[in-house]
């Protein structure tokens, strides 16, 4: 058995699929994430990324939603698939 | 006064709340602000049986922790203005999102309709939604709606009446949070309700206590202490 890959969101390419782990964030930034359906568990996919890479377009509970690199940064999930 | 009845309806954004209100009240509508804030809710009235429902058209939102203007007018009319029933209107197509929301409102207060819309495309699509069930889960009424389609007013505008009658006692399901959480509320929950007694949810406002939120302490010290309640 491989040990999961863990990520960053940021760090995914599109069309992965990544489950969500961990969010390392405090505060409004943290709550404001959650009610947009960043949560521990929550599948996501990477829909696009901008040239320089921020924000990028993330689909998460039927509905997309772009993230700045200072949010998408603090986010971690396990590597599911590379959607290829 | 005697048989008017204030109806709130929430929701995410692009749920069908205005087609829902439009639908119901037709031209009867006006706007008032509410809650001190200039922002401008609508409002219209429908006529059911012997009563006159007024309805309330919310900011649509993703949340009620106050992030922003519209969270904050929505969360405000749903505690401090305590409408007779709130209804949360949710997209069929995408219930694990909108339930976010309508968790929330069940922690608020107790008069709540979970009114799923859209259900003419969640149909399309081959979702079945078993509201029977869902009602047992929740403690408060499901209705499955079609907003654009004018179906299932009947049942809504029935539902109304019998919660404001009494003929229907809703109980929301209460969430428990992890045990650390659990004893800290029990703590400060009488506590709390010794500041705002009936007038909002001891629990509720324990929860947002330990969340930290100060945007709501302030608007409690603004609307409840100098009535010295
Ligand atoms: N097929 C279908 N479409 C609907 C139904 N109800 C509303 N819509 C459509 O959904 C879209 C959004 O409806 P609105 O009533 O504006 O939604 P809202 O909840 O008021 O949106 P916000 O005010 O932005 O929060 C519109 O294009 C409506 O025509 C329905 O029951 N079936
Ligand atoms: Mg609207």
């Amino acid at each position: 058995m491989d040990k999961p890959n863990i990520i960053k969101l940021v760090n995914g390419q599109k069309g992965n699929l990544i489950k969500i782990t961990e969010l390392n964030l405090e505060g409004v930034m943290r709550r404001r994430l959650l009610d947009l359906g960043f949560v521990t568990g929550a599948l996501v996919e990477v829909i696009r990324k901008s040239p320089l890479g921020d924000p990028i377009a993330f689909r998460v509970s039927q509905t997309t939603i772009a993230l700045r690199r200072e949010e998408s940064s603090k986010i971690e999930g396990e590597l599911i698939s590379n959607g290829e | 006064m005697g048989n008017e009845y204030r109806i709130a309806l929430a929701g995410n954004p692009n749920t069908g709340k205005s087609t829902l209100f439009n639908a119901l009240t037709g031209l009867r509508q006006h706007t008032g602000n509410w809650a001190g804030k200039t922002v401008s809710l609508a409002q219209g009235s429908v006529q059911f049986k012997d009563k006159v429902f007024q309805l309330i058209d919310l900011p649509g939102t993703y949340s009620l922790f106050s992030n922003s203007t519209d969270e904050e007018v929505a969360r405000n009319y749903i505690v401090f203005e305590k409408p007779d029933v709130t209804i949360v209107v949710l997209d069929a197509t995408s219930l694990e999102r909108n339930f976010n929301l309508a968790l929330q409102v069940l922690e608020m207060t107790t008069n709540v309709i979970i009114c799923i819309n859209l259900i003419d495309v969640a149909e399309e699509q081959g979702i079945n939604i078993n509201e029977r069930l869902l009602t047992n889960r929740l403690g408060v009424p499901v209705i499955k709606i079609s907003a654009r389609n004018k179906k299932g007013f009947p049942m809504l505008l029935d539902t109304i009446d019998r919660i404001v009658t009494g003929a229907i006692e809703c109980h929301p399901v209460q969430m428990f949070y992890p045990d650390e959480i659990e004893a800290k509320i029990m703590k400060i929950e009488p506590k709390v309700r010794e500041i705002v007694g009936d007038h909002l949810s001891s629990r509720w406002v324990t929860l947002r206590l330990l969340d930290g939120d100060e945007a709501l302490l302030n608007e409690i010290s603004k609307r409840l202490v100098p009535e010295e309640v």
